[in-house]
């Protein structure tokens, strides 16, 4: 099959890389932000004209992240945090404010027509609702032959292409694949039609897949399915996988590395075991605290207040760090300071005055509430 | 927590349609919600939980139709109420005084033209029309404060608020006449965490002060476990398995239950392989033989297809029940 060439010679060299060991070199990073940033302009009032400001909305400030072959990164927020906005930025379907992507190892700005489409065939987006994200008027097979064509996937003739289609829905697990061709997408479950969506991004052959919130608009009990598959075809095709979430648990799940986001702004990161088990920064420890969790049923009078107040806004940012005025521990230097990134034991990182120093000394996380409660009870 | 009942809703069916083609939303319901529990209630969509709570309500619009069964309150003082047979005077004197409703997407049911202040009071005016206008502000400033918003936010308008303090508006707007039975449709889904907790923990808060009964229904299982007294877990129209909220948790018997408990990474503990549910929830048009839930089910045998469990405990475990062919 013409359209697994690609694939293989992929999955060949990457295991050989992988074989030299786990640590992950520089040349493994397939998409790389470094220090993007985007103001949304507002509309200018008269008040602003005659004040002479131009406020825009500061969705996203200085993320850099880095996405690796073969390895799911999830990007944890609430709403409102800027996590979509990232995976627009990075999907190139907005020009950024200031910042530098770089896919390869190459900065790019893709601009519209041919640039954009050659990048577009290296990364990939899953949108959130698969219910608005297929043409309801169009068949799987449309859908799919569109993707194959404009990549230059679709192979020579009637037979090769017939070949590509059923490749791109095994891959998906959605078999037989005839069954699948001629739906129209209302004939599919939610499930079925994300299967879809994925397999129309894997049509481009893409080495960067960024997925937003790809199953918060599923039912749960096939919400695992599509996650799990997501991983698989990540192991298989040595894809580097965003994953944006609201549910920290399910970063824990499904990703190798999880970085946190607040208020357009990353404020943790790490691997994802730890970041999840020893949240460093106080508002990923809030986030945890807050998870729905049923093994908190007997604790649950003991509980003191979780945390109280609301992301700030965006048009006027609070100085120093965005989480100051929610924050339990906040000190002076907060108020006014733009927190660093501090390194933690074991690769893990907060943008917290907590840690000014911590790593010196190689000290844990010392407001870790979560491990705290688990050992008292 | 006193076992009285407050609502018993009993062989409860409805249909969509009417004529051959009509679906079965809902299907031999029965249930009991006791005062001042807190009954959660379970299932993906198209389980028809939410049409349960529209039924209970006669809420339900055309062409949803209640085909048999019956639903009754019962008072504080003990006599009770048909409340299918109500006419609609007493129906439109019912809701809301004694059992009110906060819907699935609540932050978007304030009406946008109208200040906080208007809203909250425009259902004292109807159903107390005795206060005078002093004490109906004077209510609206005490129900805020109730759910932790500051009475000053009164003359807001709905898009001045954050989401969840206009979700916390249609809590207090649900409590404005101290009703007995409170009924929350996916009241937090739109909600980030940290929020949907705040506002769960004061509702709990609330209940604890107010004594009301809450049916909260919710496609979040482990939300449930946490929040809830007992839990009825729904799947193609039929309630499956009911139970003590830590009794489902530690030991559910429905294979759906189980599935579904199994859905949920957990946030804690060993790092497991989860495998959710194979295939899709049925649609009700399309509804399988037997136990809906037979085609996905990896324990089922000779009986499931053809046979419908039904909904009775089982041999070992008293004051809990179940709907499936293996506990019969």
């Amino acid at each position: 099959m013409t359209s697994d060439q690609p694939e293989h010679a992929r999955t060949g060299s990457a295991t050989t890389r992988t074989g030299s060991g786990p640590a992950p070199t520089g040349t493994d990073v397939v998409l790389e932000a470094r220090g993007v940033t985007k103001h949304f302009p507002l509309r200018r009032t008269a008040r602003d004209l005659f004040a002479r400001e131009r406020r825009s909305v500061h969705a996203v400030d200085d993320v850099s992240l880095r996405l690796r072959r073969g390895t799911v990164t999830a990007l944890v927020g609430e709403s409102g945090s800027g996590k979509s906005t990232v995976a627009r930025l990075l999907a190139q379907l907005h020009p950024l404010t200031s910042g530098e992507i770089r896919l390869g190892g190459e900065p790019v700005v893709a601009g519209r027509g041919r640039s954009f489409r050659r990048y577009v065939r290296r990364v990939q987006l899953i949108f959130q609702d698969p219910f608005a994200s297929l043409n309801p008027v169009h068949t799987v097979r449309y859908h799919l032959t569109r993707a194959l064509k404009i990549h230059g996937r679709a192979g020579s003739g009637e037979t090769e292409l017939e070949e590509n289609l059923a490749a791109l829905l095994n891959r998906v697990q959605l078999t037989p694949p005839q069954q699948f061709l001629d739906k129209f997408p209302h004939e599919l479950s939610g499930g079925q039609r994300q299967r879809v969506a994925i397999a129309r991004a894997l049509g481009a052959d893409p080495q960067v897949l960024l997925a937003d919130e790809p199953v918060s608009m599923l039912d749960v009990s096939i919400r695992l399915g599509v996650l799990n598959l997501l991983r698989d075809l990540k192991e298989r095709l040595h894809l580097a996988i965003l994953y944006i979430t609201h549910d920290i648990a399910s970063a824990r799940y499904f990703a190798d590395t999880t970085l946190v986001m607040y208020a357009g702004r990353i404020v943790e990161g790490g691997d994802s075991e730890r970041v999840t088990q020893h949240p460093a920064h106080p508002y990923t420890q809030l986030l945890i605290a807050s998870a729905p969790d049923p093994d908190r049923i007997v604790a649950d009078e003991e509980q003191e207040e979780t945390g109280t107040g609301e992301p700030p806004s965006l048009i006027t940012p609070p100085a120093g760090c965005r989480f100051h005025p929610r924050c339990p521990q906040a000190m002076e230097r907060c108020r006014t300071e733009l927190p660093p990134r501090f390194d933690l034991p074991e690769g893990q990182w907060a943008a917290c005055w907590l840690y000014d120093g911590a790593a010196a000394n190689g000290t844990e996380p010392v407001a870790d509430r979560t491990a705290v409660k688990e050992a008292t009870r | 927590m006193s076992a009285e009942p407050v609502l018993t809703i009993s062989g409860l069916n409805v249909d969509y349609g009417t004529d051959a083609g009509a679906v079965h939303a809902l299907r031999d319901i029965d249930l009991t919600l006791h005062r001042g529990e807190v009954l959660g209630l379970a299932g993906e969509s198209g389980s028809g939980k939410s049409t349960l709570a529209y039924a209970v309500t006669r809420l339900l619009s055309p062409p949803g139709v209640i085909t048999g069964g019956g639903v009754h309150y019962h008072r504080p003082g003990g006599d009770h109420v048909d409340i299918l047979s109500l006419a609609p005077r007493q129906l439109r004197a019912f809701r809301w005084q004694e059992l009110s409703i906060v819907f699935q997407g609540a932050m978007n049911s304030l009406n946008p033209v109208h200040t906080v202040h208007s809203q909250l009071t425009d259902v004292l005016a109807a159903h107390r029309p005795e206060l005078k206008k002093r004490q109906r502000t004077d209510r609206a400033k005490e129900l805020l404060e109730l759910v932790g918003i500051s009475a000053d936010r009164l003359a807001a308008y709905p898009h001045q608020l954050s989401g969840g303090m206009r979700q916390r508006v249609m809590i207090a707007m649900a409590l404005a006449l101290e009703p007995e039975i409170v009924i929350m449709d996916e009241p937090t889904t739109a909600l980030d965490v940290v929020m949907q907790r705040q506002i769960l923990r004061r509702l709990v808060q609330l209940r604890e002060q107010l004594n009301f009964s809450v049916v909260f229904i919710t496609h979040d299982i482990s939300l449930l476990i946490e929040f809830s007294d007992r839990i009825a877990i729904m799947y193609g129209g039929r309630i499956v398995e009911q139970a003590g909220a830590a009794e489902i948790y530690r030991d559910p018997r429905h294979p759906y239950s189980d599935g579904l408990l199994h859905s949920f990474p957990a946030l804690h503990g060993p790092r497991r392989e989860l495998t959710g549910i194979p295939g899709s929830p049925p649609h009700l048009s399309a509804m399988p033989t037997g136990c809906a839930f037979h085609p996905r089910c990896g324990k089922a045998f000779a009986p499931c297809a053809g046979q419908i469990p039904l909904l009775a405990p089982p041999a070992d475990g008293p004051g809990r029940a179940v709907a499936c062919h293996l506990h019969a």
